[in-house]
């Protein structure tokens, strides 16, 4: 089906998806997009949406398995406490993409804001996954519990944001390219991949080159992972 | 060797002791140690917290427990708590913390309030007899009400925002699964369903057991989001946005990882030992418009069906916060005043920071009432509620409802010890200790917070009753119904009550 979304507000757009829903569409075109904010917010369903135009604020928010396909720039928040699903973005992200994320997955052609996987969370096989093309901005994956964020860095060769994880205290950061120790947030840890890593990676990266119509391949000895020092970094702080 | 002075004295009558163990048993702090090869219970002072559970359990009434008087020298400026927690921290490098509420000795306005009662010229109303009514709604009110008649049945043409229906105006305020066991939160969530009123997950997500109770369920998003997914929006009857809360304004929640086992780690998605980090600020909120966006991704997610709360902690400027909140599109605001409880705080912001709850209601009410947007929300009071009488001049002076959650603990066997950021808590409340968590009965817990909120609403018929009013809805805001006793003009002047005599 096909969704002109001109001219039409956020709550406008989001009754007609619910709305194709209940109908039984499977995918949806949505033209014209231009700003429209908490698009598929909290929507439960396996829907395909092709979203022409910049979706605004909180795209994604709160939702349980739509997958999106932006072929454009998308705005802040995007996947904000996201349960399941998938976006992919054809350009680059705002900040705080993919707070509190609980699970599915965000691929990013480009480059992506500050605060990128902030709270990412994690239990079990359900495990959240952010991969950015590009770099991306400061206190990346700050407050971290489980999860995991992938940055390629294509368009420089080691990421120089500074607070990178930031009072983690779970999960993975995954860099290609050098890390100094200075761009560290306090409490983490540089490391060589293992073989999970190398595994998870190895397919991690196939699924984005194939949603991002690449064939580019990557060397997994030339990323790093960073992860906490301490389970417990805020332990110290106090007196009993 | 710690070079610190036991707080409590325990002391056992060896003529009335029978070595039963059962105080070794019950304290889990370790306080009582039986040693077979001599047959004697050694007693470690300084392990104990005063709570006065052996006390209560010894089935011979052997033990007393006192606090330690002789402390230190007597000193008016230098307390002992003062004295003890300098040396705490000489020893650690680290800050003091603490739980439960404020306990130090600020002004309690609730105490300089009295009420008025009906004589001669306006009769009182016996509640025994005539009918009272408590029920409250929360949620936007319409600024007028058009009706429409369609063959002789009159129907509401005017659209109500979304509403919850409470049989008393009060509801069990948040605390988190994590923070309270899960027999806790169980005997909350039963007690709200058997009342009619609600009760608060707090920021720790929803457990599964306790889906059943979802219509009277008020969950709560923090910073950390925690339990966070569609089920849980689906499940509860209305959503909280906890920007802070009374006891620690500007400090974040945090769940140390001795609480965090795996149920808990399930529910909030987290490694379990881990700590969970709810920080003060929500990344995605700096500003009203923020706010305002999060409250609209809440709402587009619940279809507009549930009422959003936005719960502030009562400082400085409180009012004109509020006012942004209303303006942000919120339903219910909730203020927690700096008496409110939490399950770990530094001890310094606890005991320094925010504002009496009966001043920031005041404020806030007057301020939406002036700005002409009162009717656009509603307003739930928090922050040391310690009676119905409380309730009533929270809600004279312009509440709609009240939270309470100290109270409710008390209910189930706390005796504020202030010490549940330990997580042994003796009585199975705010522990995750499974040999702990078993000395509390949901049953029973439930029983004693049922009985507690039928005895204070029965009380403020009565008083609704001595005013000579018979709804509830008809003290709110009403503020002619108080007098002030021993206030300064200017207290009375920011509280919007004559003075006693006036």
């Amino acid at each position: 089906m096909i969704l002109n979304c001109k001219g039409l507000n956020h709550t406008e757009i989001n009754k007609s998806i619910r709305k194709a829903i209940q109908n039984g569409e499977k995918e949806i075109v949505m033209n014209n997009v231009n700003g429209q904010g908490y698009l598929f917010a909290g929507v439960k369903n396996g829907i395909k949406a092709i979203i022409n135009g910049v979706p605004g604020n909180d795209l994604g928010g709160m939702m349980d398995g739509p997958s999106l396909f932006v072929n454009a720039n998308i705005q802040d928040c995007v996947g904000n406490t996201m349960n399941n699903g998938k976006i992919v973005v054809h350009g680059d992200a705002g900040d705080i993409l993919g707070y509190a994320m609980r699970g599915g997955k965000i691929f990013v052609k480009g480059k992506v804001g500050y605060r990128c996987g902030i709270h990412m969370k994690a239990f079990g096989e359900k495990i959240p996954v952010i991969v950015i093309g590009e770099d991306a901005g400061d206190f990346l994956g700050e407050y971290m519990a489980s999860g995991i964020i992938v940055v390629l860095c294509k368009n420089k060769s080691t990421l120089d944001s500074n607070y990178l994880g930031v009072g983690m205290h779970g999960g993975a950061i995954y860099i290609r390219g050098n890390i100094e120790e200075n761009n560290l947030g306090k409490g983490v840890a540089i490391s060589s991949l293992d073989d999970w890593d190398k595994n998870f990676l190895t397919n991690i990266l196939d699924e984005y080159s194939t949603d991002m119509n690449s064939k580019e391949k990557y060397d997994l000895n030339s990323f790093v992972k960073l992860s906490p020092l301490n389970s417990r970094p805020f332990q110290r702080l106090y007196s009993y | 060797m710690s070079n610190i002075i036991p707080e409590f004295n325990v002391d056992k009558n060896e003529d009335r002791c029978i070595k039963c163990k059962v105080c070794v048993r019950q304290c889990s702090e370790g306080v009582f140690k039986y040693f077979d090869e001599f047959d004697l219970i050694r007693i470690y002072n300084d392990k104990c917290i005063g709570c006065h559970r052996c006390e209560m359990m010894c089935p011979t009434d052997a033990l007393t427990i006192t606090k330690n008087t002789a402390l230190y020298k007597e000193n008016s400026h230098w307390s002992s708590y003062t004295i003890n927690s300098i040396k705490k921290q000489a020893e650690t490098g680290g800050m003091i913390l603490t739980g439960s509420g404020n306990d130090k000795a600020y002004v309690s306005y609730w105490d300089k309030m009295l009420l008025d009662a009906s004589q001669v010229t306006n009769p009182p109303i016996d509640p025994l007899r005539e009918p009272m009514e408590l029920r409250t709604y929360l949620g936007k009110k319409p600024e007028k009400v058009i009706l429409k008649e369609e063959n002789g049945d009159i129907s509401l043409e005017t659209k109500l925002a979304p509403q919850i229906k409470l049989e008393t105006p009060i509801m069990f305020s948040a605390m988190s699964y994590g923070s309270i066991s899960l027999n806790a939160c169980e005997s909350l969530a039963s007690a709200a369903s058997k009342l009619g009123t609600f009760y608060n997950t707090g920021e720790g997500g929803l457990h599964k057991k306790l889906y059943k109770y979802g219509k009277n369920t008020i969950g709560q998003v923090a910073s950390g989001r925690f339990g966070v997914d569609t089920e849980y929006l689906d499940t509860c009857a209305a959503i909280e946005i906890k920007i802070g809360q009374g006891a620690k304004p500007g400090i974040g929640g945090h769940l140390p990882g001795e609480k965090v086992t795996v149920e808990i780690s399930e529910t909030r998605m987290i490694p379990s030992g881990t700590d969970a980090i709810s920080p003060a600020p929500h990344h995605d909120i700096y500003s009203i418009e923020d706010l305002k966006q999060l409250i609209c991704l809440i709402k587009e997610a619940t279809n507009y069906e549930k009422p959003v709360f936005v719960k502030i902690a009562a400082v400085h400027n409180s009012a004109a916060i509020a006012s942004g909140i209303v303006r942000a599109g919120a339903d219910v605001i909730v203020i927690d005043g700096f008496r409110g409880g939490t399950g770990a705080a530094p001890s310094v912001i606890r005991d320094n920071t925010g504002m009496p709850i009966e001043i920031a209601l005041a404020v806030i009410d007057q301020r939406l009432r002036d700005e002409s947007i009162r009717n656009e929300v509603s307003i739930v009071a928090a922050g040391g509620i310690r009676s119905s009488a409380d309730a009533v001049k929270a809600m004279a002076l312009g509440a709609d409802a009240v939270y309470i959650a100290t109270a409710a603990l008390i209910a189930m066997g706390c005796t504020l010890c202030q010490k549940c950021y330990k997580g042994k808590c003796n009585w199975g409340l705010t522990t995750q200790d499974p040999v702990l968590t078993r000395r509390l009965n949901p049953a029973i817990g439930s029983e004693k917070l049922t009985n507690l909120v039928t005895s204070w609403n029965l009380e403020i018929k009565e008083i609704l009753g001595s005013m000579g009013i018979n709804a509830i809805e008809a003290l709110r805001g009403n503020r002619l119904r108080l007098r002030g006793i021993g206030l300064t003009e200017l207290e009375s002047k920011i509280l919007g009550i004559e003075h006693a005599g006036m």
